[in-house]
């Protein structure tokens, strides 16, 4: 589980404010999703392709990362081009492939990666922290700011808590297999982890207490938006747009 | 269980949205300030055990747990799904930002109507009676769930038939898993730390 993998770097657009990211990436996904034709698709991903040029991101994690989301669009290529109607361009057995079928599956394909590639460069180049800072400061609740924080602060640690249990079970030599034993016993892990998990937000909430946590997180570093933070949002919006509906 | 982005159709993804925020906003109304570490952690151990690939034969299927946590949580379950959801969706791009809204229902609806189906039988004394809700809690949430994505790729149009049997014919062998899985975790629980299950995370 590799985290944030995409954060660190020093490009332009790693120093960009997080809430300029956030306003275009979320503004470019819903376009993008709500697309139907495929030129405007493709004309769309060239979009995102220049920012993950300019985030000068790892090619190889990048791909990787893309293979591994694409499995569902790998999924739909096995039925969208003999499911959907139109026209029959080659048979195999007694199925047919039907032209439109294959350009559905590509409409798919395009938006998918597009946005994908766009939450990589714009989200995915800010450590998660701030870019949950960028949304307390965009109107989400506090309560879920605060459950979100907590529950990324801690997610290490209980990943820490599961590989101690995982190793305890190698220790007793736990082989898993099909079979009643191996399901009790991941029942059981799960439910130690669960147990765990519990003991620890107790003492969580009992430190907090102790500190005279109020409800609020103090924030010391406070983003301005700079002069290339208003260009590059206001071209996230537009640019976009004009790309959509002109094509 | 995720549907990718730009696949779904707008009125799928708006409604999907609009139903995500009405279940969180209840969520967290109904979320006290003191309960928030818990539920975080809780949600943060969901995930973590969603990680645990649990053997099937010649497979192996990820546990999704939302049975549990619903009858945990309740309608704080939604919230809580979204929050594990949200990380995969900036960090792993694993279902984006526009599908968020219909990932957290097809995942929480099902685990709020197994709260309000299974909580008091789950937690009744009688061994048989909560051996079955509970087995039958983490199944019928993932049956629940897979038809759910089912139904939005189907919404979407209907050239998605095949796929959508299939991805609910792929999740039977997971449904009895984690009503096994349910089932061993809520007895587990109930010998060592009963009081994890009468904790009231949401109010009424």
């Amino acid at each position: 589980m590799k985290l944030e993998e995409f954060a660190t770097g020093n490009s332009f657009i790693h120093h960009l404010d997080p809430r300029g990211k956030v306003v275009a990436a979320a503004f470019f996904s819903g376009l993008v999703s709500l697309t139907q034709s495929l030129t405007a698709a493709l004309a769309a991903l060239v979009l995102p392709v220049i920012l993950v040029a300019l985030a000068r991101l790892d090619f190889k994690r990048l791909m990787t990362r893309l293979a591994v989301v694409n499995g569902f669009i790998l999924f739909t290529w096995f039925f969208i081009p003999f499911t959907f109607p139109g026209r029959v361009i080659y048979s195999i057995g007694p199925l047919d492939i039907h032209w439109e079928g294959v350009l559905y599956a590509c409409l798919l394909t395009v938006k998918s990666n597009a946005i994908i590639l766009a939450l990589i460069a714009l989200l995915g180049t800010s450590p998660v922290l701030d870019v949950v800072h960028a949304l307390s400061h965009l109107g989400v609740p506090d309560k879920l700011v605060h459950l979100f924080f907590f529950c990324f602060r801690y997610l290490h640690t209980i990943r820490e808590e599961y590989h101690k249990l995982s190793e305890a079970l190698k220790v007793r030599s736990f082989r898993p297999g099909t079979n009643l034993h191996t399901y009790r016993t991941y029942a059981y892990l799960v439910g130690m982890l669960l147990v765990r998990s519990f003991h620890r937000s107790q003492r969580i909430l009992e430190a907090l207490k102790c500190r005279g946590f109020s409800g609020r997180f103090y924030i010391l570093h406070h983003y301005q938006m700079k002069r290339r933070d208003y260009l590059f949002t206001s071209c996230g919006l537009v640019l976009p747009c004009l790309l959509v509906f002109i094509l | 269980m995720h549907i990718s982005e730009g696949v779904l159709a707008a009125p799928v993804l708006l409604v999907g949205a609009a139903l995500g925020l009405a279940g969180t906003a209840v969520g967290l109304k109904k979320l006290d300030y003191d309960r928030i570490p818990q539920v975080a952690l809780l949600a943060a151990a969901s995930f973590v055990a969603s990680f645990i690939h649990v053997p099937i034969g010649p497979a192996s299927v990820h546990l999704v747990l939302n049975g549990i946590l619903g009858v945990m949580l309740g309608w704080v379950a939604f919230p809580a799904i979204l929050i594990s959801l949200f990380p995969q969706a900036i960090m792993f791009q694993f279902g984006g930002l526009t599908v968020l809204g219909v990932t957290t229902c097809n995942m929480a609806l099902p685990a709020v109507l197994g709260y309000y189906a299974f909580s008091a039988g789950i937690r009744s004394p009688k061994p048989f009676v909560s051996g079955l809700c509970s087995f039958l809690c983490g199944f019928v949430a993932i049956l629940l769930s897979s038809l759910a994505v089912a139904g939005c790729l189907v919404l979407t149009g209907g050239s998605f038939w095949a796929g959508a049997k299939m991805i609910v014919l792929a999740h039977i062998p997971v449904m009895f898993i984690e009503g096994f899985i349910t089932l061993g975790c809520v007895r587990f629980l109930k010998k060592v730390k009963p009081e994890m299950l009468e904790v009231v995370y949401a109010r009424p």
